[in-house]
């Protein structure tokens, strides 16, 4: 045997890879130069972003900030980058940005509603970390009419009151779940709060004022403004369409025919006319449909409206929880002997409204983002601040600056809970394989 | 409810209508109709109570009554001495122009940025990005406003053109005001006249002949234009060659429009500076301008998120089987990947054409006329018939919404089969 070897007997050392592919150039023409079309877009981009960027930059930052008039922040930029240069008038975000961000609420009232934001975060946190004890969600139940007491003031006996209306119904479910039976009992919890609502609730609220007055100072909804109402009627708006949306959602997937008829009369009634002219009803309309006399308040109204709205889309949101539970859950839960209640409550509704989050807080953005048309109907979020603002002799014709400050306050609210809700999503996907 | 029914002995008892599974959802169905007749009844009193009070009897007449308001936008003749109800047609048309001109474009421009933002280039993807969350994360009112605003404040005076600050865009036939954008009318010397259809009534309008006429060719250009295509693509299943038919193609769509425009004697009708403004042409206002922009852009973000959904759901052995054919990327795109994904897509893409029909109502912060700036606007607070004309608007967009997802479901279905 030769000792010719055809196969070579030891290995090559390893060599480094072309330049051309690692590094810093290798990431460029992987990235951005990979053939003359990517090239050429590539190139596009690069110029629309120069273009871009010179019109924005300069005019961005220009030293206007203390600026205390249109003119004098045309001074102050003329004196920094000489005369005709365009720039931002900064000092109206310098003056304004509490009054956007609260309207014309009382100054020296500002810590309840900056407390009631703080508090809000207590309040979510065990809805949104599993980690966080759960005594915590009895907070989180009382929280919607904490806030309202704290944002709107007045007695502290007329929130207590209306989550009386919950207890009187809870108890008398109790009550009567052993001898009359399931129905009547589901039918009391929901009939005896709406009946102490109507009949007794303010009453009851006035006569315990009289006898033990607690209470804050009342602020008029007129005062209510900037992001502080749009947050004000998102965040009530959602809380409330969310047992309404269950209610429609559950009557949706129901054999009952009648209530199925009538829920999906509402979902699609709501989901086919505009926010506008459900918001035209609050202003204009509902005050008709109340008992004569009736005459509530504006706020109040709108976030009737907006929880309807919310409500349809919500019932929406759950049904497509409903449908991505699988069937055996259901069947087990009847097997097990449970009826259609408890088998609701305790099965099907925990697992569907977990699937439901991030759809829950997509209807949050959309509805947090569809409160600024408020504004169409007078009040005055900060859409509609922004025509107060200019209406000052001092701020006038100024557009940019404001609308700039109100862009990034929804972007970086929106984007947040975006961001948030994919996270939530991957963290279930990964949950249920 | 899966229990079996209890086989009582004896006769029917009360007590069963709420015991037995046999009649316990009757029961309850019958309390639940009940309950809901008395809240709408109740409803329905506490209304006519207040409107008593109020002295305002509900009624339609006002339908009837002269508007005495001008609507500067439209697509129909009106003046201020028509009656409401044809200021709330003119309303409609304007909604549906803007709501059409909105769809189309947000769909160009949203599966355009789609597949953009899942682009190999890096810088290209990042800006896509960009553009999405931009939009998305902030309320459409508030783009409409600034785009509005970018028009006022941007763009010339129609003065700037009398001194040469500006001057008008290809070869002095398009000129881009603060007013709004001014273009060429089409003009017929030979034009076939018009029908009026709905006589005399609120509701009457012109059908133009010529333009029915010049539809009409379009489309029966465009079915042989398809027959062409259908043969090429018959001879290529049999022989495996595709034979050229391109200019067939083009030269069906394009010769015999081009006679018939000759024979209908086009001419163009340009803009031209009279006064302190422009007169003659077309003029897009920049309410109209502003809202079909802002509402296209904000929309297209909605419809690029869907469209990347899409592909990105289509699997990627199917990318892969492509390339493997030596079919190039782009030709993949289109018609590997887009037609699968088609399906994905399509449900999402009806509820942003709502969307966007819906939020289209907000024309009334530009002062564009549409329907609620109309019906629910002027109409409103002249008449001051809260009841009747909020209930007609929502009507309106009711029967607006149902029918755009009827016709998109249809196509839904249609798509569904063809794929199957």
């Amino acid at each position: 045997m030769a000792d010719t070897s055809y196969v070579r007997t030891e290995m090559l050392p390893e060599q480094a890879p072309p330049p051309s592919t690692i590094g810093l150039i290798g990431w460029f023409r992987q990235n951005l130069f990979n053939g003359w079309a990517n090239s050429i877009l590539t190139l596009l981009a690069l110029y629309f972003i120069y273009v871009v960027l010179k019109a924005i930059v300069p005019w961005i930052f220009v030293p206007s900030w203390s600026g205390n008039d249109v003119h004098e922040c045309r001074a102050l930029v003329a004196a920094a980058w000489g005369e005709g240069h365009h720039g931002a008038c900064w000092g109206v975000i310098r003056e304004r940005w509490v009054q956007l961000l609260f309207g014309f609420y009382p100054k020296e009232l500002y810590w309840r509603p900056i407390l009631a934001f703080i508090l809000l975060f207590v309040a979510l946190a065990p809805i949104l970390f599993a980690s966080v004890p759960r005594k915590l969600l009895i907070f989180s139940a009382i929280f919607p009419f904490l806030m309202v007491w704290l944002l709107w003031g007045g007695t502290l006996w007329l929130p207590i009151s209306v989550i009386l209306g919950f207890v009187i119904g809870w108890v008398l479910f109790k009550a009567t779940l052993e001898h009359a039976g399931a129905l009547i009992a589901n039918l009391l919890l929901i009939l005896a709060p709406i009946i102490w609502w109507l009949t007794a609730c303010g009453g009851f609220a006035n006569l315990m004022h009289g006898i033990i007055p607690i209470g804050i100072e009342p602020v008029e909804s007129a005062k209510f403004g900037g992001f502080m109402l749009s947050i004000t009627i998102g965040l009530v708006g959602i809380a409330l369409s969310l047992p309404l949306g269950i209610l429609l959602a559950l009557g949706r997937q129901s054999d009952l025919i009648i209530l199925k008829a009538v829920c999906v009369g509402f979902i699609e009634f709501i989901r086919g006319v505009p926010l506008i002219t459900l918001l035209f009803v609050a202003s204009t309309l509902l005050n008709i449909f109340m008992p004569p006399g009736t005459n509530f308040d504006i706020i109040l109204r709108v976030i009737i409206m907006v929880t309807l709205f919310a409500s349809a889309y919500m019932a929406e949101v759950i049904r497509g929880g409903l449908a991505a539970l699988p069937k055996g859950q259901y069947e087990a839960a009847d097997s097990l002997g449970l009826d259609y209640a408890q088998a609701t409550r305790l099965i099907i509704m925990p697992q569907a409204l977990k699937i439901s989050i991030p759809g829950i807080v997509g209807t949050f953005i959309g509805l947090f983002k569809d409160t600024v048309l408020v504004s169409i109907i007078g009040l005055l979020d900060p859409v509609g601040l922004k025509q107060t603002i200019n209406g000052d002799v001092a701020w006038t014709g100024l557009n940019w600056e404001i609308y700039g400050f109100i862009c990034l306050i929804f972007f970086i609210f929106c984007f947040g809970m975006s961001r948030y809700s994919m996270y939530l999503e991957r963290k279930l996907a990964t949950g249920h394989h | 409810m899966a229990s079996i029914p209890d086989q009582g002995t004896g006769g029917f008892r009360v007590s069963q209508l709420l015991y037995d599974t046999r009649y316990r959802s009757t029961t309850i169905q019958i309390i639940a109709l009940i309950l809901i007749l008395l809240g709408i009844g109740w409803l329905i009193n506490n209304t006519i109570q207040n409107l008593d009070a109020l002295g305002k009897e509900p009624s339609l007449k006002f339908f009837g009554e002269p508007a005495s308001y001008d609507i500067n936008q439209r697509l129909v003749e009106y003046s201020s001495r028509d009656t409401h109800l044809r200021a709330s047609f003119v309303g409609l048309l304007n909604t549906l122009l803007v709501a059409v001109l909105g769809c189309i474009t947000a769909t160009i421009v949203g599966v355009f940025v789609g597949v953009l933002r899942l682009s190999n280039n890096w810088l290209i993807a990042r800006l896509m990005t960009v553009y999405i969350e931009a939009f998305r994360n902030v309320p459409v009112l508030v783009w409409i406003l600034i785009v509005f605003s970018v028009m006022i404040e941007t763009m010339p005076k129609p003065s700037a053109f009398r001194n040469g600050e500006a001057s008008m865009l290809f070869n002095e036939s398009l000129a881009i005001t603060n007013r709004g954008i001014y273009t060429p009318a089409p003009m017929f010397e030979n034009g076939l006249g018009s029908i009026r259809i709905f006589g005399e009534s609120s509701l009457r309008f012109d059908l133009s002949l010529t333009f029915l006429a010049i539809a009409a060719l379009f489309g029966v250009c465009f079915f042989i234009s398809r027959k062409i295509k259908q043969r090429a693509d018959r001879i290529q299943n049999e022989t495996g060659d595709r034979p050229t038919t391109w200019y067939l193609r083009l030269g069906v769509l394009v010769v015999p429009m081009a006679i018939l425009l000759w024979v209908l004697g086009l001419g163009w009708n340009f803009p031209e500076l009279k006064g302190f403004n422009f007169k003659e042409g077309i003029h897009l206002r920049n309410s109209l301008l502003a809202l079909w922009i802002a509402l296209s852009l904000y929309t297209a973000a909605f419809i690029a998120e869907a469209v990347r959904a899409g592909i990105m759901a289509i699997s990627k052995g199917q990318t892969e089987a492509a390339y493997a054919l030596g079919i190039q990327p782009g030709r993949t795109m289109s018609l590997v990947i887009l037609p699968q994904a088609l399906r994905v897509i399509i449900p999402p893409l009806i509820s942003q054409y709502l969307n966007l029909t819906k939020n289209s109502s907000l024309a009334i912060a530009v002062g564009y006329m549409d329907i609620t700036g109309t019906l629910g606007g002027i109409t409103l607070n002249q008449t001051g018939r809260e009841l009747e004309t909020i209930l007609f608007l929502m009507l309106t967009y009711l029967a607006i919404s149902l029918s755009i997802s009827a016709v998109m479901n249809w196509y839904n279905n249609r798509v569904k089969l063809v794929e199957r």
